[in-house]
């Protein structure tokens, strides 16, 4: 379950922090307007504070029951939901960060042939971004890994929860917590391995 | 406006290919442009000379709009400069740039900096792309290194494909900003020898550069900037054996006399 939220998060948070750099970078002021404001509010709320409201606020308030009836899978949907709108604040910086990287002259290079603003972002920019970030990135993604026990509050049967159901039925709260502590190693150091050899290997030449 | 002055214009939107009239352009404070006026008809290879921070690069920038200036028109081919979106990058695609620092997409292989505007832009199919590409290539020299990455390449080499990666669009310009500027000496030539040849092809090419040689052999006309205004222009033979203005008289005596 864990590793389930993990993957799914942080494919949405990937995929929509990435919308939110380019809107940041954007020439439209009003994007750039609502990039800004999206990332230093929803960065600086506690992610329990995201994950209950998502919760109590958005399906028990305003109905919104993400296609399901099943509370389980209605709470899977809603803690993958405020786990990618969180971290996807971090990955929109963390990029931002990277584009900052690429040189001026990538982009006015690609503008003198004839690309687009949303084309020079795509193929030359971002591309170029992406790879210069790839170890910060590493960083949200433990970060994203570790912060799925948040779900545990609002009954997803995640690792945690999992943790504090055993703990309950069983004395042994040294060994069943140092299980799962090792458990979240296992799951993110070779992460954090892979992607620190992975952004080396890609590292852009100049 | 008359039928007569409209065909006359019209005649003359064949000839001059790139106009720039009263064009103004600050950096703050700075005065950059100061009524620039410029003509260069077609197949003219002009070359802008001048002290740093005269404003040529800023001028050649300009003409690609990558610089918007404050006042003034700025007109390709008889149509004025869009201000931004689609057609101004149509209008890019049909101006060649080198830069000084040549700007070689650095995650793509020489060839793909060939074949990226061709197929994005142009939207040729791959195969055409890269053929045209490894063509374009070999008529700088550069054909062999098709396939290695900008980085692994000599200061040279990468203004030669950035050459060949702005000939890949069929500019009907091409402007050139400082080419040779960050090159080691013995690499100069070989620039200079592929921006010759294009000379000679025909091109039309506006060239901000520091290489009096260049000039004296390649241009049809030397255009003397300083202080943000043209100072003078002339053919390069009176330019330098017989400059008017002081200023000018006072650069060539800087550069030419060691």
């Amino acid at each position: 379950m864990t590793v389930k939220l993990t993957v799914l998060s942080a494919v949405g948070s990937l995929v929509w922090g990435t919308l939110l750099a380019a809107m940041r970078v954007s020439p439209v002021p009003l994007l750039r307007g609502a990039g800004a404001a999206y990332v230093n509010i929803v960065r600086n709320i506690p992610l329990t504070v995201i994950i209950v409201f998502s919760s109590l606020g958005l399906a028990d308030i305003f109905g919104v029951t993400m296609g399901t009836d099943n509370f389980d899978i209605q709470g899977f949907r809603l803690a993958v939901l405020s786990l990618a709108a969180y971290h996807s604040a971090f990955v929109c910086e963390a990029l931002r960060s990277g584009i900052n990287t690429v040189p001026v002259g990538q982009a006015e290079a690609a503008r003198a042939i004839g690309l687009s603003f949303s084309q020079t972002l795509r193929l030359i920019v971002l591309p170029q971004a992406f790879r210069s970030v790839i170890t910060p990135l590493a960083n949200v993604l433990i970060a994203l890994t570790k912060n799925t026990t948040v779900a545990a509050a609002i009954g997803v049967a995640e690792a945690a929860s999992l943790m504090k159901t055993m703990i309950e039925n069983e004395a042994q709260t040294l060994l069943i917590g140092a299980v799962f502590a090792f458990g979240f190693v296992v799951l993110t150091l070779p992460t954090g391995l892979f992607l620190g050899w992975l952004g080396k290997r890609l590292a852009v030449k100049r | 406006m008359t039928e007569a002055s409209v065909a006359k214009d019209a005649v003359a939107a064949a000839e001059e290919l790139v106009v720039l009239k009263g064009v103004n352009k600050h950096f703050g404070a700075l005065h950059v442009l100061q009524d620039i006026d410029l003509t260069i008809a077609r197949g003219e290879v002009v070359v802008v000379i001048g002290p740093s921070g005269s404003g040529k690069s800023t001028l050649c920038r300009t003409i690609n709009r990558l610089e918007t200036i404050d006042s003034g028109d700025i007109s390709i081919d008889g149509k004025p400069l869009p201000e931004e979106g689609k057609a101004l990058a149509r209008l890019r695609a049909d101006v060649g740039m080198v830069f000084q620092s040549f700007n070689l997409f650095a995650h793509k292989t020489v060839l793909e900096n060939v074949m990226l505007g061709q197929i994005k832009v142009r939207k040729a199919d791959k195969k055409a792309a890269a053929e045209k590409a490894r063509t374009l290539l070999d008529r700088v020299g550069v054909g062999t290194q098709a396939d290695k990455y900008p980085a692994q390449l000599s200061g040279g080499q990468q203004q030669r494909v950035a050459i060949a990666r702005a000939l890949a669009m069929d500019p009907k310009v091409m402007l050139f900003d400082e080419p040779t500027s960050a090159l080691d000496p013995e690499m100069i030539n070989e620039v200079l020898e592929v921006m010759q040849q294009l000379a000679r092809d025909g091109m039309t090419m506006i060239v901000v550069t520091h290489e009096m040689g260049f000039a004296r052999s390649a241009a049809n006309r030397v255009v003397f900037m300083a202080d943000g205004r043209i100072v003078e222009e002339a053919v390069p033979d009176q330019f330098f054996s017989n400059p008017r203005s002081d200023r000018a008289k006072d650069f060539l005596s800087k550069i030419l006399h060691h």
